[in-house]
């Protein structure tokens, strides 16, 4: 008897659970800028995953780096009456007109990643990551970690006068203020590249007395890090113990590094843009809640400690 | 084969000058800049840096100088290190074989030249147009290959190209060393040299003299095409990955320049790959310079254009004749020469 009350009370939830998903099943469009980087092509899985996941029905578009393409992309997903747009905008500017066509046929937009320089009004919201407070967790990372001792600290850049190069150096600076145990005593660019972190690695380990005057390394992202830690082991040094290696992004290949003991800590750049933007769409639709205009993703900080062998499994069937 | 009338070693005395100009002020600013030592059981230094790093431009630099030598250009050298890196990256972890990675990555740098040959010599196009389409749509290849992704190998063998060291001294360096050392006795030691210069100076006339100049043409851009690919298994070698969007970028512009650099004419003829290879370090030698002196990055370029138009106007003929009015009875640079049947 009260095994069957149990099974009907299980089934009537489980109906209701899908009366309530099919309530809110959304049409969704999905515009993405294109696959330029290992990091796109996660963000565009992990939003096909979430869309099924939640039910939402995902209408997706490749505008392979061409903004005409993503305003095409807009103006079919208007034209097809659906419920949202989600966009990851190539350019900043001339999104004005087609972000008026959605609002004046109330389809509420969301940016992925990337701002507009248009009207806040003209869409719901933004979700994206703050490279300066990515920075700033690296920088405070650093800081808990080496105490009071004294620590010189080398910086890898990312392209010269790109955002994440110059957000990413001042957070990682503002960490640091304060701390006058800790000094960067060397910043180059690397390009964001591997070959170019190793070899700027290996001129900083040569100008820093084969690397004995060095704690520790700041790469602005994991592909920097991963070439200039074949650098340090080159020159006969420990990466992660002789100098201590932090850098952003959370890719796959630092997950191996961490593993083997070789980096210390990275800053998570999460490709998971849609899961927050979906729990704002799912709160706008239910009940009109207005989300704030940014929303900030979280900037998760990994160390050796968290497992890194589980994460880079979980990782690397992503696209990165 | 008798080309000099003055001694051998005045030809690249400029760029020698240059070469240990651009050292010492780095030694000056930076003490230990000329220290090379063992560690780790190879030999260490900012000096070894620079024959290593320069390792791909110099390979680059072979091929381009008898390219441009032809009075041609080979613009998808860069682009072809990024398909033959991942050539040898997929290959090696498809079927864990570096000898076949390395012998596959080689063929497609011959077919990659031999396409550009063909358009060169055979359809007739502008070489700067016709090696345009490789360098456009070869990072593309590159891309398919590697899915998108940075391909990571860790087969040692393959590593060992890149970051190896045989007696002591990194592999890279005696890779290049090497194909620098066979092309010039190809060169010089046989006709081939000779007739690539014909080439450049006038094709109609050396094919009315006998000389089979489309296959010429062809063998040429493919010798090109082979350089490259040896340089894009060293640059994926090295970092144990191929970075399709990055390796070689922009590296064909470095390779032009250090054949001019060299002293060899962009309008055919006469070429020198010796000079090219004082090129190659001399770029080199600044790059590393840069990265040691601890300018902050954002003069990185504005330094190195300074240094290389300074090291264009020494080499300059004109101002060279402005500053020592009577020197030689003959100018440098494109002076014909003489084919001889």
């Amino acid at each position: 008897m009260t095994f069957k009350t149990a099974l009907a009370g299980a089934t009537l939830l489980a109906t209701l659970s899908l009366a309530s998903t099919s309530a809110f099943a959304l049409t969704v469009g999905f515009s993405q800028i294109g696959s330029e980087s290992g990091w796109r092509a996660a963000e565009t899985t992990l939003t096909k995953q979430q869309a099924e996941q939640r039910g939402v029905d995902l209408k997706f578009a490749d505008a392979q780096q061409k903004q005409e393409n993503q305003i095409k992309a807009l103006r079919s997903f208007i034209a097809q009456g659906v419920d949202a747009i989600l966009i990851a905008p190539v350019v900043a500017t001339g999104w004005d007109a087609v972000l008026k066509e959605a609002k004046e046929a109330e389809i509420p937009v969301v940016l992925l990643d990337r701002m507009v320089d248009s009207d806040k009004d003209l869409y719901l919201t933004a979700v994206g990551s703050d490279l300066v407070h990515e920075g700033k967790v690296a920088g405070d990372w650093l800081v808990a970690e080496v105490k009071d001792k004294s620590c010189n600290v080398v910086e890898l850049q990312g392209t010269t006068g790109s955002s994440p190069a110059i957000d990413r150096k001042n957070g990682f600076e503002q960490a640091l203020a304060g701390h006058d145990n800790l000094k960067i005593i060397r910043s180059q660019t690397g390009d964001f590249t591997r070959t170019k972190g190793k070899e700027v690695m290996e001129s900083f380990l040569k100008a820093e007395d084969g690397g004995k005057n060095i704690c520790a390394l700041y790469a602005h992202n994991d592909d920097m890090a991963v070439g200039a830690i074949q650098a340090i082991k080159e020159a006969g040094l420990q990466p992660g113990k002789d100098i201590l290696v932090v850098s952003i992004d959370a890719v796959p290949d630092i997950f191996l590094a961490l593993a083997a003991g070789e980096a210390n800590a990275t800053v998570e750049l999460t490709p998971n843009m849609a899961g927050p933007a979906f729990d704002a769409l799912d709160a706008f639709f239910k009940d009109g809640t207005q989300p704030a205009k940014f929303i900030q993703t979280e900037s998760k900080l990994y160390t050796q400690a968290d497992d890194p062998k589980k994460i880079y499994e979980e990782k690397k069937g992503l696209g990165y | 084969m008798t080309r000099q009338t003055s001694l051998p070693g005045l030809r690249y005395a400029p760029q020698i000058l240059t070469l240990l100009v651009v050292l010492g002020l780095s030694a000056s600013l930076f003490p230990g800049f000329l220290n090379v030592e063992i560690a780790n059981g190879r030999l260490y230094g900012s000096l070894i840096d620079i024959l290593n790093r320069g390792a791909p431009v110099a390979l680059l630099a072979i091929g381009m100088t008898l390219v441009i030598a032809t009075k041609g250009i080979d613009l998808s050298v860069g682009a072809v290190m990024a398909i033959c890196g991942a050539v040898a990256a997929a290959t090696v972890t498809t079927t864990g074989s570096a000898l076949q990675a390395v012998a596959l990555a080689l063929a497609v740098g011959l077919a990659c030249g031999l396409w550009n040959g063909v358009l060169v010599a055979v359809a007739g196009i502008q070489p700067i147009i016709a090696t345009l389409i490789l360098m456009v749509a070869g990072r593309g290849i590159a891309q398919l290959i590697t899915e998108g992704t940075i391909l990571t190998f860790t087969n040692e063998s393959l590593v060992f190209l890149g970051s190896g060291a045989l007696l002591s001294m990194p592999t890279p360096i005696l890779i290049w060393i090497t194909a620098a050392a066979l092309a010039m006795l190809l060169v010089r030691r046989t006709a081939l040299g000779m007739l690539i210069e014909a080439i450049g100076i006038n094709r109609r006339a050396s094919t009315l003299s006998g000389v089979n100049s489309g296959i010429l043409l062809v063998c040429v851009y493919m010798i090109a095409g082979l350089c490259a690919a040896v340089a894009g298994t060293i640059a994926a070698a090295d970092i144990k990955g191929a970075d399709a969007n990055n390796a070689g970028l922009w590296l064909e512009l470095d390779a032009i320049l250090a054949v001019v650099i060299g002293g060899t004419s962009l309008l055919g003829g006469r070429f020198t790959l010796l000079g090219s290879m004082l090129g190659a370090m001399i770029i080199q030698s600044v790059n590393t310079s840069i990265l040691i002196s601890g300018f902050p990055p954002e003069f990185n370029l504005v330094i190195k254009a300074l240094i290389i138009i300074l090291i264009l106007l020494i080499q300059s003929p004109a101002l060279r004749a402005r500053l020592k009015p009577v020197r030689r009875k003959q100018g440098q640079g494109e002076t014909s020469i003489l084919v001889k049947p």
